[in-house]
Formats: C-alpha cells, structure tokens, sequence
C-alpha cells in the first residue's frame, strides 16, 4: 500500500466524518426552513458570522456525538511500527477487517492520531458545557441576591468573588487538581458546596412561580428535590445506589475546580446586570404588586438578562475548553492516555520540532472549537441587540 | 481621594492575608507534608516515624500558629529532642536560641529554603524573576501599541471593512490560547522539517537550519531576535486580541458622542478629530484592561515559559508544584497574589485618576 498524498487523505478523512456532515446538513435545511418561528436561534440565520460560528461549533458536537462511528481505530491502540508515522502512512502491517492507513499519522506511542482527536473532542465536549453550566448555576444563584438586596450580603460576596478572581488560574489549578488532595477528600466537600446550587435554583424558581397554587408548587419542588439530591448524591459523594450518576474523583475534581473558577466570573456578571435592571419601572410596579422578592429576581429580571448572559456563556464554553486544555497540557488531573486535546498537545510538543503533526492536530481542533464559539457569541450578541 | 486609597489597600492587605493562608493550608496539607518528611529524610518511613519527623521539624502544631511563624508574626518554633539537641525555625547556620531572632518570616526576609534547588528560596526566585521581567518588558513593547493601533483603527469607523478584517483578527486571537499558538508557530517557523524554514533554507534566505529557534534557554544568557522572537509573540497574541477589543469599543462608544459630532461639524479634519479629541478618552478603559491582564499574562507566562524552556518564574512555580517543593511554591504564590493585587489597585486609582466624571466623594 502507498502513502496516501495530501488530498487523498483529506478526501479520506472527510469521508470518515459523512455522518457529520449529514447531520450539520440536516440541521442547517431545517433551522433554515423554520428560521422565522425559533426566535433569536432562528434569527442567528440571518448573520454570516453567527452560520459560521454554529457550523464549526455542531460540527464538533456532532464529531463528539458519532465518535464511535469515526474513528478508524482504538485510540489508545499501539501499532508496531505506526511510531511517529507521517500523515496518510498506510499500516506496516494491515490487519484484516482494520483500517488500511493512519490517516493524520502516529503519535510518538504509535497511536493513531486521527482517532485520538476524534475521541478527544468528545472527552472536551462532557466536560466543558456541563462545568460551564453549573458556574452559571452557582454565578446566578448567588448574584441576583447581591446585586438586588445590596448591602452586607452584596459586600461580603463580592468580596468572596474578588478573592477566587485574584487568584492566578493556574496556581489554583496547580494547588488543586493534585493526586494529594484527592486523597483529602477536598474535592468531595467542594463538589457537596457547588452542587447544591442547582438543586436550590430550581427548586427556589418553581416555589416562587407556583407559590399561590400548592398542589402544583409541592408536585414541581418534590421533582427537583428528588431528582437533584439523587443526582447530587451520585456526582457528589459517589453514593447513588443505581450507579446512573457517578464520577470518578479524578474526573469529579478536574470539574469542580473548573467550576469554581468561573463562577464568581459569572457571579459579577449577574450582579451587574441585576443592577442595571432593578432600576426599572417594571421591577417598581412587581414590588408595588406586593411580589416577593424572588419571584422578581427569578421570574422577571433574569429573563430579561438573557441576552448579555446567553452571550457569556457561549464565551465561557470556549474559555472552559481553554482551562481544560491547560490542565491537560500540564498533566493535571486527567489520566495519562486520556486523548483529550490538551494532553495530546503536551504528549506531542516533546517532538514538535521533528515531528510537528502529533501536537498539531489537537491544537487546531481546540483553536477552532474555541473560535466556533465565539463567532457563535458574537452573532448572538449582534442579533440580540437588534431587539 | 486619599481615604478611597487607603481603604483599597485595607482591603488589599486583607485580601492579600486571606489568599495567603488559603495557599499556606493548601500546601501544608498532611499528604504533602508526608510527602516532604519521606523525601527529606527516608522513603521507606513508618507511619509514626513520618509523624514524629514532622513534630520534630515543627510540623506537629496548628495550621494557624504555623502561618503566624512562617509570616513572621508569631515566634519561630524551638524544639528539644529527646537527645538533648536543640532545633528551631530560626535557628540556622551556628545561631544558638540566645543569639536567634525570635521572629524570622515573611517580614524579616526569611523565605525558607527551597527542596528541589537546594538554595535559599530568595536567591532562586530573584534569580527567575529577572529572567521573566526581560520577557513580560518585550511583551508589554510588543502586545500594547500592536493592541492599541489595531483598536483604534478598527473602532473608527464602526463596521467599515477594516474594522470587519481586524475584529476577526482579535477575535481569532482569543481563541487561540498560548499552549496552541506556541505549537503553531514552532511547526511553522522554527522546526527543521516542517513549516517554512526548509522552504527558506533552500532558497538561501536564513543561513541556520531554522527561521526561529523552538527554545529559549539561550536567551537566559543573551537575548536575540532570534532565540526571543516566539516565546514574546506567544504570550503577546493572546493579549493583543483581547484588549484591541476593548480598545475598539471604548473607541465606537466615543466616536458616536455629541462632541465628536460638534467636532466634525465646525470642520475639523477627521484625522485630527481622532487625534485630539477621540483618542484621549478612548484609552481610559483600555488602561484598566491592561492593568488587568496581568493576571492571564502570569498564565501566558507559566505556559510558554514550559512551552520553550525559559527558567523564569513560572517555570519555577511548575518545578515547585510538581516536586512538592512547600517553601518555594508559597513564595511563587505571594509573588503571584501580589503582583494581581497591586496591578488591580493600580488599575482602579488609575481609572477614577484618568476619569475626570468620576468624583469620589
């Protein structure tokens, strides 16, 4: 078998991800089609920015979706003689059945390099949105109060968020995510703190909304109670019977710290915003109504921040994928053959001189994912602010 | 103006306490400590010979009382072993208990000695701290004007082409993390087989193998053009997209203000409207921004300096960290806290300085 050339093996590689492809084609047709009825998703339709920021940003959830449909081999598979292998180098020894080629190569460990970036967007993409989604749980949860009540509890949280601020990210990070306190069980008290931001968001939402009608209040509240302590005593303790939820600590630790650095973030973007919308008439006219305060908080003034935060969080994915690539880069807190972007980077850069592909291919899928989702911001922040 | 000072600093300072007590119990914790006992004195320790090492090294007393010594606030630990030895904090190179500072801290100077360099920890982190400072000058030289220019050149004239091709440009600059555009640009210019430097070999046009060398470590000795030139543009690019950013909107946002407008509509040239009266305030915010950015150059900073092989502080802090090196990676942190401390003051004085509107009551 030859070395396929560089158009060859990007037509094969392409090949490889058709069930992509089908999928964007199939998701750009319909929200096209329907793009008057989906409110600002639809209307992101109408910027070139925003199609391409969302095209970059499905194609890797998509890649993460169907990884195992892929990747033309077992990603931490070592084949005899693939070390270091140049892109499109067919195998020294084809196997029946297998595929015929590396398709971006080997890495210094002889896996395939292809595989790796495939499986490694998926490794990003369970991390990245779901920290980013608890921060903005924690961030909201903890701002509204301060910035609607001020005061003391405005004073000391700030204080708090300034603290977690002033710290150099990747001090934290190397204080943090160790093997030592994983052994204290720290993680664990963090991850028994920052989980229960969720449960009381929601279940603070639906009493505030349904307080006049109980029956439906009780039947809302006791879902989430429920469902997030099952949850929560899953994630956080490792202790749910069904074994549905559960993390490993390594991976329960990599999350918390990732979360606890990007709430106070989120934190002072909410309490500014609040701010900003407490001083107006409508807000005025729900306290005249005699509305408690959470019900103005949660029902009135964080739909109208949507906008900004939805801004923000597409923003903060991105970021969120840079800190993990940061840990994986410094071998923090990820098992040592994860195929995670940040750690192939740091595997490959020991020959990046020579060999340059290894390091290369993740470096590009991060750099894009990240830009993905901040075109995708940028689009949305043009198109929100044409309300 | 003076007690808005004051009262930053009182907050500063007690921040500052607040962090560094975190850090201290942080890498006091008994794993670590455990850790340090087997390195230092035997690897194959019992659990109780672990504990009586670290009672006998001043190890064995609460969390608090140990800061207070380290700081320099409470006194320094002395301890009679059972042999009739006396040992203490302070008590180093021939100082008997009499002729010992009952204090010896943070606040005497005293930073402890660093495991893994063998050396006092202030010679090694000014050692490190020099090198660094030659690397965040050039990039300061290098990210701010760049930053700046592109800014303003862009927020001049909102939406116009230039501004499209150069807000792309920043926003590609901030996806582009430190770790992933030094791997970019050691394949592209400094790599033998890959790139652009065979290209120019071939051609004559660079006499070495490479445009730009992939290591720094030379530059510890003497920095060229050619041994500083990656390492700079790493940490500058990821710096230059942001605050052109904040250059650009700070620039729209005065662009459209009624003095800008009166200024066109008496006839003064566009390009002294941007010059005179434009300029000034657009930069402002950007001057905060910048202070602020200190803290993610310190990132940039750990990154390339692992990235390309620079001994300079945040090579120092992952050597620390990753050897479990106690003394030295808590001085790396009272480095780290306070430069984002004073650059976060710095930065607010400054703005209200600057801003003429704001008046502090």
């Amino acid at each position: 078998m030859d070395p396929l050339s560089w158009p060859a093996l990007l037509g094969h590689a392409a090949w490889r991800l058709l069930p992509v492809w089908i999928a964007l084609a199939a998701t750009f047709a319909l929200s096209i089609g329907f793009k008057r009825r989906l409110g600002l998703y639809g209307r992101l339709f109408e910027s070139n920015v925003g199609m391409i920021g969302l095209g970059i940003v499905l194609f890797w959830v998509f890649t993460a979706i169907f990884a195992t449909q892929i990747i033309t081999f077992d990603p931490l598979a070592q084949l005899s003689g693939m070390k270091n292998a140049l892109p499109g180098s067919p195998l020294k020894t084809p196997v029946e059945g297998a595929y015929s080629h590396y398709l971006f190569g080997g890495d210094s460990l002889a896996r395939d390099v292809f595989s790796r970036m495939v499986m490694g967007a998926r490794e990003v993409l369970k991390i990245a949105p779901a920290a980013t989604l608890f921060a903005f749980m924690v961030g909201v949860t903890l701002g509204l109060p301060a910035g609607y009540f001020g005061g003391k509890l405005d004073t000391s949280l700030s204080f708090l968020a300034n603290l977690v601020l002033a710290f150099p990210v990747i001090l934290l990070f190397y204080l943090l995510v160790t093997p030592e306190i994983v052994q204290t069980g720290l993680p664990m008290y963090f991850a028994a703190v920052l989980f229960l931001f969720p449960i009381l968001f929601f279940a603070i939402l639906f009493n505030a909304r349904y307080k006049t009608d109980p029956p439906r209040r009780n039947l809302y509240v006791g879902l989430t109670l429920a469902l997030g302590l099952w949850a929560y005593a899953g994630l956080a303790f490792n202790a749910d019977p069904t074994g549905i939820f559960a993390m490993s600590p390594n991976l329960l630790n990599v999350f918390v710290s990732v979360v606890f650095v990007n709430s106070p973030g989120v934190f002072r973007i909410v309490r500014g915003l609040v701010m900003d919308i407490k001083a107006r008439d409508y807000v005025a006219a729900g306290q005249t109504r005699g509305e408690s305060p959470w019900y103005i908080m949660l029902w009135e003034i964080l739909p109208n921040a949507r906008g900004p935060l939805i801004v923000d969080f597409c923003l903060r994915i991105g970021y969120t994928t840079i800190l993990l690539g940061t840990l994986g880069f410094f071998g923090l807190g990820v098992s040592p053959e994860s195929p995670d972007w940040g750690s192939t980077i740091d595997d490959g850069r020991k020959l990046l001189a020579i060999f340059p592909h290894p390091a290369l291919v993740p470096a590009i899928a991060l750099m894009s994912l990240v830009l993905g989702l901040n075109l995708l911001a940028d689009g949305l922040r043009e198109e929100s602010l044409k309300d | 103006m003076l007690s808005f000072v004051l009262r930053r600093i009182g907050v500063m300072i007690l921040t500052a306490l607040v962090l560094t007590f975190l850090v201290f119990s942080l890498t006091n914790l008994p794993p670590n400590l455990e850790k340090l006992a087997k390195s230092e004195a035997s690897a194959r320790m019992t659990d109780d010979q672990v504990d009586s090492w670290l009672a006998g090294n001043g190890f064995g007393r609460p969390m608090l009382i140990r800061y207070g010594e380290w700081l320099g606030v409470a006194p320094g630990w002395v301890i009679t072993a059972e042999d009739g030895t006396t040992r203490g904090r302070c008590l180093t190179q021939g100082l008997t208990v009499e002729t010992a500072p009952r204090f010896c801290g943070l606040l005497q100077g005293n930073w402890g000695w660093s495991t893994v360099f063998k050396q006092p920890v202030d010679q090694v982190l000014g050692r490190s701290l020099g090198h660094t400072s030659w690397l965040m000058l050039w990039v300061m030289i290098v990210m701010v004007p760049t930053a700046l220019i592109l800014g303003v050149l862009s927020g001049m004239r909102e939406g116009s082409r230039t501004d499209r091709v150069l807000s792309t440009f920043a926003i590609a600059s901030t996806a582009t993390p430190e770790y992933v555009s030094g791997v970019i640009f050691i394949a592209l210019f400094a790599s033998a087989t890959a790139g652009i430097s065979p290209l120019l070999a071939e051609m004559g046009w660079i006499s070495g193998k490479t445009l730009f060398q992939g290591t720094a470590t030379s530059a510890m000795d003497k920095i060229t053009f050619w041994n500083f030139a990656l390492p700079v543009l790493t940490i500058a690019l990821y710096g230059i997209g942001y605050i052109a950013r904040m250059t650009r909107a700070s620039m729209t946002e005065v662009m459209t203000q009624q003095y800008i407008r009166t200024a066109r509509l008496k006839g003064v040239s566009f390009r002294n409207v941007v010059m005179k009266h434009a300029l000034r305030n657009a930069l402002i915010a950007p001057f905060t921004v910048i202070m602020l950015q200190f803290p993610w150059l310190l990132n940039g900073v750990v990154i390339v300096e692992t990235l390309f092989n620079y001994k300079g502080f945040g090579w120092t802090l992952v050597q620390a960290a990753g050897n479990n090196d106690i003394q030295l990676l808590l001085a790396c942190s009272v480095v780290a806290v306070f430069v984002v401390l004073v650059t976060q003051l710095i930065s607010d004085i400054g703005y209200v300085f600057l801003n003429p509107r704001i008046r502090l009551s």
